[in-house]
């Protein structure tokens, strides 16, 4: 039977692992789920058959707001004019320690 | 698993270079751009611009690879009742819930190009996509299981490893994951072998009856030789492919080669011949009428196959409909 509602493919959401204690949640790939608990037991079944993580999180896909990268010239040119942010960016004589 | 090149329908395409306007001037630039970013192997990413046919390319390659890998649970799952032993019975278990995994993390890879999952599933259900040939062979004793995780699993292995380093990157990323985890497919495959070359006569007789019978297909996996296959420039010079099919044919042959010889088991092609100069395997002429044959549908399993599919999604039909409703009720009692 394909009703109005069976056509349409479930949500698609973006699925975070933490691997282990300690590390923050990375992003690992995206499934279809009907609602966020399925969700989390589709991303379960999807990307931690073999330990690879302690704690998931999912985002519906929709929700995710990302930067345009034709504008990534832009976006991150101050970041890439401003080399004097880096330590490395100072000269100290070698004689000076712990510096 | 993996898929075989089968479809050409992109041959001949013109580059975007070609459309006419003031649009083409901007798009020449572009497409300038992007073949450079390519030729400097970088990663190309789902919103970032590129050509409407090397979309295209990906977006067939992607989803027939998915369909592979969807289509590769049924040979395999037919053994699931069968297995000789509740280790076996676990192992398969396993290895095909991979293969569940394999095609769904592809399917993601290919929507992020603007195809639909509902679109993707009706084309394999529509019997309009195309899938590896290897899945329309039938899978008739215990020792298939082992063959296929020893030879398509190695075969699609071989394929697998330089896709790690494609230049789409959901695509690569896909790959990285599949990879890490057909190792273990092909070497359950190749230890049900041991078990059966190394058991009784009649076990023995199997093992080589199933060598038989997959050692022409899997060589077929790796698609049409290479004066036949015609995208194979245009998809390595956009870093989709990294080795020719005739080249990745050839590696699986030199390494397969002694781990039959292992299993005292023989290579069904009498032409099979070390050659000193070249330091590989000359082997047989492969029946490319076989292949082109199981190509068009006429697998001696294709029909069935087809069919299992669509009973498998017709029958889950009310568990979509119910997890449906049920998050339907939710978002209103939420509304309210």
């Amino acid at each position: 039977m394909d009703t109005a509602a069976t056509k349409r493919d479930w949500p698609l959401w973006e699925v975070f692992i933490r691997s282990r204690g300690g590390l923050s949640h990375k992003h690992v790939g995206s499934v279809h789920a009907p609602d966020p608990e399925l969700a989390i037991r589709h991303a379960r079944d999807v990307y931690t058959r073999r330990m690879e993580g302690v704690s998931l999180w999912v985002v519906r896909s929709s929700d995710i707001v990302a930067s345009d990268p034709a504008q990534a010239g832009e976006m991150f040119e101050p970041a890439e004019s401003k080399v004097y942010r880096h330590p490395t960016f100072y000269d100290i004589p070698d004689i000076v320690k712990h510096i | 698993m993996y898929t075989t090149e089968l479809s050409k329908s992109d041959i001949g395409m013109k580059s975007d270079r070609t459309k006419s306007g003031p649009v083409a001037v901007e798009d020449a630039a572009l497409l300038d751009a992007f073949e450079a970013r390519v030729a400097a192997d970088e990663f190309i990413e789902p919103k970032d611009w590129m050509p409407e046919a090397y979309r295209r390319t990906l977006v067939r390659q992607i989803s027939q690879h998915a369909h592979s890998e969807i289509v590769g649970m049924l040979p395999e799952g037919a053994w699931l009742t069968r297995a000789p032993s509740l280790r076996r019975k676990a192992v398969l278990l396993a290895k095909v819930q991979d293969e569940a995994g394999h095609g769904l993390y592809l399917y993601c890879a290919a929507e992020t190009l603007g195809t639909s999952r509902e679109q993707m599933t009706e084309a394999l259900n529509a019997g309009k996509a195309k899938y590896s040939t290897i899945f329309n062979y039938p899978t008739l004793t215990w020792a298939d299981i082992g063959a296929i995780g020893w030879l398509v699993d190695g075969a699609a292995i071989m394929n697998q490893v330089p896709l790690q380093r494609t230049s789409y990157g959901p695509y690569a990323r896909a790959m990285v994951r599949v990879c890490k985890e057909e190792s273990f497919h092909q070497r359950q495959g190749y230890e049900i072998m041991m078990a059966m070359a190394n058991g009784t006569p009649a076990q023995r007789e199997m093992a080589q009856d199933a060598l038989n019978r997959w050692w022409w297909p899997s060589l077929m996996m790796f698609g049409p030789p290479d004066e036949n296959s015609p995208n194979t420039a245009q998809s390595m010079r956009w870093r989709i492919k990294r080795d020719t099919n005739d080249e990745l044919r050839q590696k699986f042959v030199d390494i397969t080669v002694p781990q039959a010889t292992y299993l005292g088991l023989t290579v069904p092609d009498a032409d099979l011949t070390w050659n000193d100069e070249t330091g590989r395997h000359d082997y047989g002429a492969i029946d490319w009428e076989e292949f082109y044959a199981v190509v068009r549908g006429e697998g001696p399993v294709a029909k069935e196959r087809m069919k299992a599919r669509r009973e498998a999604w017709a029958e889950g039909a009310w568990v979509r409909e119910a997890a449906q409703a049920y998050e339907a009720k939710r978002a209103a009692r939420l509304a309210a």
